[in-house]
């Protein structure tokens, strides 16, 4: 296993289980999400009194609160930052973000990329449920163009942000997608985020029931999903549809969606996923697949190895201990010029 | 080496070294700084510097100079005015006029005074045959030329003999102050260590210099400063930013924790960032953040995991990290707020110094968001301001913010160095595991602090946040009289701190005629003009403050046994707002100067003196 602490008591989704309410509410996507990361956590083999949970502001930031950990509800954006300080100043700690639309990708959107491109081993859950729930249904940075809200009466007119295209862009090297409404799916990809070396962004597509319902029906709908979506896996061909028979396929420098059997296609045709492709050219492809072309991606995207800033910190932290002359405060007090004065 | 010249006994003497940004005159005057160390005077030094990195050459705008004062009597400022000034071209000696002494030696490079620099400095006469530089001992060497001749003599090439100017200037001085050349040599080999041809050149250099002071008539008489009377031990000459670094890396040890700075580069506090980067050895890390926000958050995280956090800035700094000071404050946890004031409002005027950050520091957030203000009043004491700083912080479970001044962290003094064992215990605020009675907000009966439970620690799970908590539980809680009572508790906590600092302390008679208050950076211009004053017989005390919320448990004590008091200050008035506000019994007059630079002696001896007169 690839995470970096040593197991010191199994713990049970018992253990994170805490007392009083969750004050979501009903039907939000939310009370799925915390019941799949109740199960995962015993999974991964950490000790329970070494996780802690970090958010900002919003809906997605009460999670702290409902689930018994180590817990910072912060301020609004700045969940990164904190949950940063926190996994610097202790590497043996499992450090979870949970985060929205609104936290991470408008006011805290800087110290997003730049989480992601110090590469530290925090796992990010980023609620996408396109839309700002807490202050009552204001549009965020990743509602479609053009859609009415409270703050937009005449439809949007900004372009919407993929935290996987910003993932990409700040050098990501872990990037997921997985749907409320697949606790199965939750599962799996929030145990690749907790193993994976390095800053893990997981975008799951939530549902909003009071300022943004059926926001993803076109993805998660019981009738569509398995026609809209395209669960990834690694080193297996990317097959989806209802009758597992459509794949995605290389045609010159494009991706296109293929049926097996029609004109020559066989599964061998298809591409292999590759969470480990150093070259993010295909994961961005991947990130980008939206409907009616093309299936929309979900499962682990991108997983690949590189290092993470904690160790190299403290690499360079236990080297100049060994290799300083100056081991002491006194020391370096009396070090360099110093001036002996008789008065 | 024998000298036929006079040679004057001085107790006190000014030097400014002023030239383009390039010229060195930051090296110069450090190194004729640390000369001065070396020899046993006292000193106070003051960088003057423009905000851009190398700004128009010969013009006004790109001066940079450095200011030294050196003593055989105590110092406490980088003095007002200069005795010798060295002004490597005309834009140098216009920017400087004001700041020199009658009968002052002015050392100009006679190589740029010529109708271009002149043009490029603003000068419509030549300065030098306009009568402008009367009463003055004017000293015009050819630096410039003797400079590269020496230097390319010796290997280098024109670029890199140009930049060995400052060192003939070094070698003036070292004349004029019969300072041993060896010392200025060895700080050369040192500085440039691993480049022996530079030193070469350098060392060549600054012996011409010493040798043309020694052949012309206009430095025949030369000047002695004897070692400082009455300070004895192990001294080093060290600037307010480093000294607050050292602060911190101090307390941390003491307290037996791991420093992290959380920070983000901004003039005048970067200093501190660097040093501390410098110190992993020590165990200390330097987180250099994404923005100012982010350099608290990441603090705030590291003292929720248990290291002794601080983040250092400046007044912008500061108001961008107003909410995260906030949740510091709700959440109870320990956060050292470093803010080196600059002058304002906005980007202001970035490398100049100013005091007019008391009041954000204060109230500068929303809701009622109390924090322990204190502020260093030295460069040296930025030393134990930080670690007080870090001390109260971590003792209290509450942020602390020092307040120190771009005048102190760029200036310097001689600092006798402490030792550890000296410096004061820091008791920890911790949890032990498994304590089966913890509740994240149950507080010690007496400071009030809450107890620190570190992630890690088994049994003490627990939750914090921005959102108001239950008392005791720490559950969230919207309840109105839980609000009160926390916010009342947050207060007290912070009031409760005045049981744990000193009493303030006066400087001259406990009643008289006038009490002249300041806080800070201030000190040395005030402690210098107040005593001048007591010594020419006038009842006259200084309270300097260095507690600012809680003030000292004396202060109303202090404030009443005098017929006036005057508040200095480098901003419109804020502290004597303050003192109004937290004291109404009494009248504080004011004396405030907002034009980016340090209060001088002078000026505050004509105000002290014409409110002393009023009372007559």
């Amino acid at each position: 296993m690839a995470h970096n602490f040593e197991p010191v008591e199994v713990s049970t989704k018992e253990d994170f289980k805490l007392d009083g309410p969750v004050k979501w509410c009903a039907g939000c996507g939310g009370h799925a999400v915390l019941n799949s990361v109740k199960s995962v956590l015993p999974e991964t083999g950490i000790d329970k009194e070494k996780v802690v949970f970090v958010s900002g502001i919003g809906c997605s930031s009460r999670f702290p609160y409902y689930i018994n950990s180590y817990g910072f509800h912060s301020m609004h954006g700045r969940a990164n930052p904190i949950a940063s300080g926190i996994k610097i100043s202790n590497p043996n700690l499992s450090v979870w973000i949970v985060t929205g639309d609104g936290d991470s990708m408008a006011i805290g959107g800087n110290h997003f990329i730049h989480t992601i491109r110090r590469n530290i081993n925090v796992n990010i859950l980023l609620f996408n449920n396109k839309i700002y729930g807490l202050t009552k249904g204001q549009y965020s940075p990743t509602t479609p163009k053009g859609s009415v809200t409270k703050s937009s009466p005449d439809g949007t007119i900004e372009n919407a942000f993929m935290p996987g295209e910003l993932t990409m862009g700040a050098q990501g090297t872990f990037f997921a997608r997985t749907v409320d409404s697949d606790p199965k799916m939750m599962r799996e990809v929030f145990r690749a985020a907790a193993d994976h070396k390095g800053t893990s962004v997981v975008e799951i597509l939530l549902n909003c029931v009071i300022f943004a319902n059926q926001v993803h029906k076109d993805i998660t709908g019981k009738d569509v999903r398995e026609d809209h979506q395209i669960y990834l896996e690694h080193g297996k061909p990317m097959i989806f549809g209802k009758d597992r028979n459509k794949g995605l396929m290389m045609k010159g420098d494009k991706m296109e969606v293929v049926t097996i059997g029609e004109n020559g296609v066989t599964e061998d045709d298809l591409i292999i996923h590759n969470t480990k492709d150093v070259d993010d050219t295909n994961h961005y492809r991947l990130v980008r697949m939206g409907l009616p072309e093309y299936p929309v991606a979900m499962g682990v995207i991108r997983a690949i190895e590189s290092e993470v800033f904690e160790s190299q910190m403290y690499d360079q932290v236990q080297h100049a201990r060994e290799n300083a002359k100056i081991k002491t405060m006194d020391e370096l007090l009396h070090s360099g010029n110093v001036f002996e004065s008789k008065g | 080496m024998a000298k036929n010249h006079r040679v004057i006994e001085l107790d006190e003497v000014v030097v400014k070294f002023a030239g383009d940004s390039g010229d060195g005159m930051q090296l110069t005057g450090t190194q004729f700084s640390d000369t001065s160390a070396f020899v046993g005077n006292d000193l106070s030094t003051f960088p003057d510097y423009p905000s851009e990195i190398r700004a128009p050459q010969g013009t006004i705008a790109g001066v940079s100079g450095f200011q030294v004062h050196i003593g055989h009597k105590e110092v406490s400022t980088p003095g007002d005015q200069a005795d010798v000034l060295v002004a490597m071209n005309p834009a140098a000696l216009k920017a400087n006029m004001k700041w020199v002494k009658d009968g002052a030696t002015i050392i100009i490079d006679i190589d740029n005074f010529d109708n271009k620099h002149y043009k490029k400095a603003g000068f419509e006469e030549d300065p030098l045959h306009d009568g402008s530089l009367e009463g003055f001992n004017v000293v015009k060497a050819p630096i410039s030329l003797l400079s590269r001749d020496v230097a390319m003599a010796n290997g280098l090439d024109s670029k890199g003999a140009d930049m060995t100017r400052n060192q003939f200037v070094a070698g003036l001085l070292y004349w004029l102050f019969n300072r041993d050349i060896k010392i200025g040599e060895d700080f050369l080999k040192k500085k440039f260590k691993s480049k022996p041809d530079v030193v070469k050149a350098n060392i060549a250099v600054l012996q011409e210099g010493y040798n043309y002071a020694e052949t012309i008539e206009a430095l025949s008489t030369t000047y002695h400063v004897d070692p400082v009377k009455g300070k004895k031990g192990l001294f080093r000459n060290i600037t307010g930013n480093q000294a607050t670094a050292w602060g911190l890396l101090a307390a941390a040890e003491k307290a037996g924790l791991e420093l992290f700075l959380g920070s983000y580069p901004i003039t005048p506090a970067t200093e501190i960032l660097q040093e501390i980067a410098k110190r992993k050895h020590l165990g200390a890390i330097a987180f250099q953040a994404e923005d100012e926000i982010a350099g608290i958050s990441s603090a705030i995280g590291a003292s929720f995991a248990g290291k002794l956090a601080c983040t250092t800035t400046s007044g912008p700094g500061l108001a961008l990290k107003g909410e995260a000071i906030g949740l510091a404050v709700i959440t109870e946890l320990p956060l050292v707020i470093v803010d080196v004031q600059r002058g304002g409002p906005s980007t202001g005027l970035p490398t100049k110094t100013e005091q007019s950050d008391l009041l954000q520091a204060l109230y500068g957030r929303n809701g009622e968001s109390p924090c322990i203000v204190i502020a260093a009043s030295s460069p040296a004491n930025c030393f134990n301001y930080a670690y007080e700083a870090a001390k109260l912080s971590l003792e209290h479970m509450t942020p602390v913010i020092l307040l120190t001044d771009g005048y102190l962290a760029n200036g310097s003094e001689l600092w006798k160095i402490p030792y550890m064992k000296d410096m004061p215990a820091i008791k920890l605020q911790k949890v032990k595991d498994n304590d089966p009675d913890y509740q994240p907000y149950r507080r010690d009966p007496e400071r009030l602090n809450r107890f620190w439970a570190i992630p890690g620690q088994p049994g003490l799970r627990h939750r914090v946040g921005g959102l108001e908590k239950e008392d005791v539980t720490g559950v969230v809680s919207h309840d109105p009289m839980n609000h009160q009572i926390m916010v009342e508790l947050r207060d007290k906590k912070v009031q409760k701190v005045v049981d744990y600092i000193p009493d303030q302390k006066v400087i001259g008679p406990a009643e008289g005629d006038l009490l002249v208050v300041g806080w800070g950076g201030t000190y040395g211009a005030l402690v210098s003009a107040v005593k001048d004053l007591q010594e020419e017989g006038k009842s006259v005390a200084l309270a300097q403050f260095n507690y600012l919320n809680p003030l000292p448990g004396n202060t109303a004590e202090v404030l009443s046994g005098y017929k006036k008091i005057l508040v200095c200050e480098l901003n419109l008035g804020q502290f004597a707002t303050y003192l109004r506000s937290k004291h109404p019994q009494y009248e504080y007059l004011q004396y405030n100067k907002v034009q980016g630079l340090p209060l001088f002696i002078s000026e505050l001896k004509v105000k002290i003196n014409e409110v002393l007169n009023s009372i007559k």
